[in-house]
């Protein structure tokens, strides 16, 4: 496998599924952080076969992890100090998402005034359905899926 | 500070005693004449309606409050681009209590977001239209005596007819309620009402397409027109417009009591020669929205019902 410098400080993304890393790195805003940041694409996977590896050299408070949470909750996230895992987070569906997703409703409010936030409300967590907080447009399942 | 979007922004509790104000508003009109004396209503109508808003108007006048507003976007400052939040903004400084229509879903609650008075939704596109809801749960409880155990037809456009959409909503909090679901293939229910709302409710109901089948079961016919307004196309529209007339002789295959609601206009869904017969309600249906809208605008105001 191709060897990425070890991090000793940061955060670790895995099982991320493979092909999605770019999707994160721009949603989670990775391009306007300072820090350094490693994307391993299509690393073999006894699990998923292959998936993508995300390595960030920032602290975890640095990451939103509701939009992580939102775009695949079964991403796992690892937290390194001193070149260690010192834990391993668990991603849930965030009860809203801000700004994310935008709503396909051509008679949504935010079709015609496009400075509103769009936000979506966790309505479903068994069958991961969001909708929109103005037309209740139905957003179904993550985004990664 | 209450604003009221959908029907079930208010809890069942909250519902009864809405419809007991508007039930003795009913009755002693004299009592509630000048409970808003010095208050103002805006009527913020960024689409055409003579019903809705002549109804809010009447009900605050009514109660001896004043009314101001504009009646289509293009005399509102909309047609020079003004945020809707920024018109609630400025109409805050102007009146006490707002019901807006647009035809933005949505439109209404980011009114409300912005706003320092109480909003009401006066209808937000397909979306949602509490206060018809409102109106037909008084008129359904003021006439029949109950909220519970009826089986109710919903006829015509059952897919973009918010007011069905919203009365499906509202009744499903009620034991004992069966729906017949009666629309041509093309307007059945949406997905999401039958899945997450009929379905998990567990209340009883059937889809079927002719009318004539349906009726003798039948506590309460719900007609509704087929709106051009709706349609993307043209074409569609005309192939829908006539699919249901309701005439005397269907009439004929109901039951004594049943009685017929309509949320108005009627185009031709209704033949005329129906509207003597004692169980067209309609009509009826519109003086109870008055006063279901003065009980409103009373417990928004905190002179009402006291909303949590």
């Amino acid at each position: 496998m191709l060897n990425v410098g070890q991090l000793s400080e940061g955060v670790v993304l895995d099982h991320i599924k493979a092909g999605k890393s770019m999707t994160i790195y721009h949603d989670l805003e990775l391009d306007k952080l300072d820090c350094c940041v490693a994307i391993i694409k299509n690393a073999r996977s006894n699990k998923m076969g292959r998936k993508d590896i995300i390595k960030v050299e920032c602290p975890i408070d640095t990451l939103d992890l509701d939009i992580l949470g939102f775009i695949d909750h079964n991403i796992t996230v690892n937290i390194i100090k001193d070149g260690e895992i010192v834990e391993k987070k668990q991603l849930s569906l965030p009860k809203e998402v801000h700004n994310v997703i935008k709503c396909k409703n051509p008679r949504c409010i935010t079709s015609i005034e496009q400075e509103l936030e769009q936000i979506f409300i966790l309505a479903d967590p068994k069958k991961e359905i969001y909708r929109c907080k103005y037309c209740e447009e139905k957003y179904r399942g993550s985004r990664n899926k | 500070m209450r604003h009221l979007m959908s029907p079930l922004d208010l809890s069942v509790e909250e519902l009864d005693k809405v419809l007991d104000l508007a039930n003795d508003i009913e009755k002693n009109p004299e009592k509630y004449a000048h409970k808003c004396d010095g208050r103002i209503l805006a009527t913020l109508f960024y689409e055409p309606s003579t019903r809705t808003r002549l109804s809010f108007e009447s009900a605050m006048l009514r109660l001896g409050g004043k009314v101001l507003g504009f009646s289509s976007a293009n005399s509102s400052s909309a047609a020079k681009g003004e945020s809707v939040a920024d018109t609630l903004r400025m109409i805050s400084c102007y009146a006490d209590i707002c019901a807006m229509r647009h035809p933005k879903e949505g439109a209404p609650l980011v009114g409300s977001m912005a706003s320092q008075i109480p909003v009401i939704n006066a209808g937000d596109g397909g979306h949602q239209h509490p206060t018809q809801t409102l109106t037909d749960l008084l008129t359904i409880r003021s006439m029949k005596g109950r909220l519970d155990h009826i089986t109710i037809g919903l006829c015509g456009d059952l897919k973009f007819g918010r007011t069905v959409h919203s009365l499906i909503e509202a009744l499903v909090r009620y034991e004992g309620v069966r729906f017949v679901l009666i629309s041509p293939e093309e307007l059945r229910i949406p997905d999401y009402i039958r899945e997450d709302v009929l379905k998990a409710s567990g209340h009883e109901f059937l889809e079927v397409e002719r009318l004539e089948d349906a009726l003798p079961e039948l506590d309460l016919l719900y007609m509704t027109r087929v709106q051009k307004e709706r349609f993307f196309n043209e074409e569609d529209y005309v192939r829908m417009k006539d699919f249901y007339i309701l005439d005397k002789a269907k009439m004929e295959l109901a039951g004594p009591d049943m009685l017929v609601l309509h949320p108005l206009p009627r185009v031709n869904e209704i033949s005329v020669e129906v509207d003597a017969d004692p169980r067209a309600a309609y009509f009826k249906q519109a003086r109870y929205g008055v006063y279901v809208r003065m009980a409103l605008i009373l417990s928004l105001l905190g002179m009402g019902v006291e909303l949590c």
